[in-house]
């Protein structure tokens, strides 16, 4: 009899740990949704940002198609290819941002100094979304690893998450401003 | 926005994390946010109007020292309290690695969790015992921020995942304006004969680096025998000097303990300021107030510190240890105002990036970024003694 009650403390400790570990994950699980939707609305806000400089004739012509081109294909860019294109924006930002000169030429214009402040603004928070997000990724990733989740197959459906890696160097001129 | 924020040292004991968390707090209140701070602190201490008490700190043996620390049933539920009663949009754990109210908050909160990692040590083994308890805790967090591109390499080394750097803030108009004391000047400032060296930190604590500082004086004077040596801060005077020849021993000037605008006109009068730390340092938040004041910086090759002067551009480095390196890059400075009024105008520019409104700025956003669509803080009942005995459902 004893052993019966000995048994059935175990398996009640086991599945209270099991329980647990699931509510972990679960967690794990609901801030990498967050992140990652963080991440997508900073992109977003980028490119918007960027779209909007190019077509306000705040910058020259060439800059200004550069620009815009890079901006559109990010916003349109397929799941498997949105590394790429968001990295190629970071790009043709540094690009167009190089000198200070310019930053201050597209200041001195009416409305120029507000959109700077959003590029600034949106340029600095990309590269913080996606080290949030990937430091979810490594979270969960280091769980998910785990014998026990593997076993039990805690994570259910889940897809295994991926880290979002990408180029987000600040263009040089912006680097050093205040948002 | 309604902020948390945990210190994890008592509110009475001054630190860099209190004096951090201090600022942080007042700068957002200025900006316009609700923030209450949570903060071990004896009963008849006086708290500022945004401060919590979470009681009494406790002095344990820890890692080497006796820390003063927070934990247990009831400060458990003085967090809990505190989490429930604030409502808070996002919380800012600092220290969330040591086991005191950093942990308990970690491990008491569910929601948006922004932790700040001031130093970071080596893991030590009760750390890498307890690293599954840890774990759970700190996975919670949402968005890690190291002080120092050091800080976070270390972090990262330790813990794994990632964090984003944003350096400790100072005032800096506070120091750039503050009015230098004659008395405390060289020549060159209106002051007395001879030029004049700073040290502010513990005398007693041997990491400071007053003794390598002790060490050189002897060939600095021998050089520029007029040189002064004000040395601020607590600690045995007699035996600060015992190794040093009886004649030069009135070159040293103790001012003991000084006030936050005595500190600013230290700064501000005097021809170099010297900082031979020789280890334990993430950060070198004194070296910003240096540069702030306008004073020439001179600092140990320590990681943290070269990435603090831009790698030797804003400041000086001499190295570690190194006494004589210190006395030649001493006199060669002192000897050198062209080269010091460099260093001043290129040390002004360089701090503006450490200044409260950037690093405000840079926090908020941080702020921003995780409560974007999150719901807000509250407690954990997963961690509730009842949940753990089986008595709740979620």
């Amino acid at each position: 009899m004893t052993t019966l009650i000995w048994i059935a403390v175990v398996l009640l400790a086991i599945a209270g740990y099991l329980l647990w570990t699931a509510g972990r994950l679960d967690r794990l699980h609901t801030r990498l949704d967050a992140t990652r939707a963080a991440l997508d609305a900073q992109l977003l806000r980028r490119a918007s940002v960027a779209q909007e400089l190019a077509t306000s004739s705040l910058l020259d012509p060439a800059a200004s198609i550069v620009l815009y081109q890079a901006a559109q294909a990010a916003r349109q860019a397929e799941e498997e290819h949105r590394e790429v294109a968001e990295s190629e924006l970071s790009q043709a930002l540094r690009a167009v941002f190089a000198e200070s000169a310019q930053v201050e030429a597209v200041q001195q214009a009416p409305g120029g100094d507000a959109a700077m402040g959003e590029l600034v603004e949106a340029v600095r928070r990309v590269p913080m979304a996606r080290r949030f997000h990937n430091d979810a990724v490594r979270a969960a990733r280091a769980l998910r690893r785990h014998r026990k989740v593997r076993w039990f197959r805690l994570a259910g459906h889940a897809p295994f998450p991926l880290a979002f890696e990408m180029d987000d160097e600040l263009p040089a001129a912006l680097a050093d401003r205040v948002a | 926005m309604r902020i948390g924020i945990v210190c994890p040292y008592s509110w009475d004991v001054p630190g860099g994390v209190q004096f951090h968390i201090r600022d942080l707090a007042e700068h957002l209140i200025r900006s316009g946010h609700q923030v209450s701070v949570l903060a071990p602190a004896d009963e008849d201490t006086p708290l500022p109007s945004y401060a919590v008490s979470a009681g009494r700190a406790v002095p344990v043996p820890y890692n080497g020292s006796v820390a003063r620390l927070n934990f247990g049933f009831l400060s458990a539920a003085r967090v809990r309290r505190w989490l429930h009663e604030g409502d808070f949009d996002v919380i800012h754990i600092h220290e969330p690695t040591s086991p005191s109210l950093g942990l308990l908050a970690c491990w008491a909160a569910q929601g948006p969790i922004v932790a700040t990692f001031h130093t970071s040590n080596p893991r030590s083994r009760a750390m890498i015992a307890a690293y599954p308890i840890l774990q759970a805790a700190l996975e919670k967090i949402s968005a890690r921020i190291a002080v120092s591109e050091y800080a976070r390499r270390t972090l990262v080394e330790h813990l794994g995942g990632d964090a984003v750097v944003i350096p400790n803030g100072v005032d800096v108009d506070f120091f750039a304006r503050a009015e230098p004391k004659r008395e405390w000047s060289g020549a060159s400032n209106g002051g007395a004969e001879g030029e004049t060296i700073g040290f502010i930190g513990r005398i007693d604590e041997p990491r400071k680096g007053l003794p390598v500082l002790m060490r050189a004086l002897p060939e600095i004077l021998a050089e520029r025998p007029g040189t002064r040596l004000l040395v601020a801060g607590r600690g045995d005077e007699e035996e600060a000097v015992a190794d040093l020849p009886e004649a030069m021993r009135d070159r040293v000037e103790f001012l003991g303990m000084v006030s936050d605008e005595d500190k600013a006109r230290l700064l501000r009068s005097v021809d170099l300021y010297v900082a031979p730390n020789t280890g334990g340092e993430s950060f070198g938040i004194i070296l910003v107030e240096a540069m702030s004041a306008g004073a020439p910086v001179l600092a140990s090759d320590l990681d943290a510190f070269a990435q603090v002067l831009d790698q030797g551009e804003a400041g000086e480095l001499f190295r570690n240890e190194d006494a004589s390196a210190l006395a030649e890059a001493a006199v060669r400075l002192l000897a050198d105002p062209a080269r010091r009024a460099a260093l001043r105008a290129r040390g002004a520019r360089h701090v503006r990036r450490f200044d409260w409104v950037t690093v405000g700025a840079d926090i908020l956003a941080v702020y921003e970024t995780v409560t974007a669509g999150a719901a807000s803080v509250a407690t954990d009942e997963r961690s509730t003694p009842r949940f753990r005995f089986g008595l709740s459902r979620e």
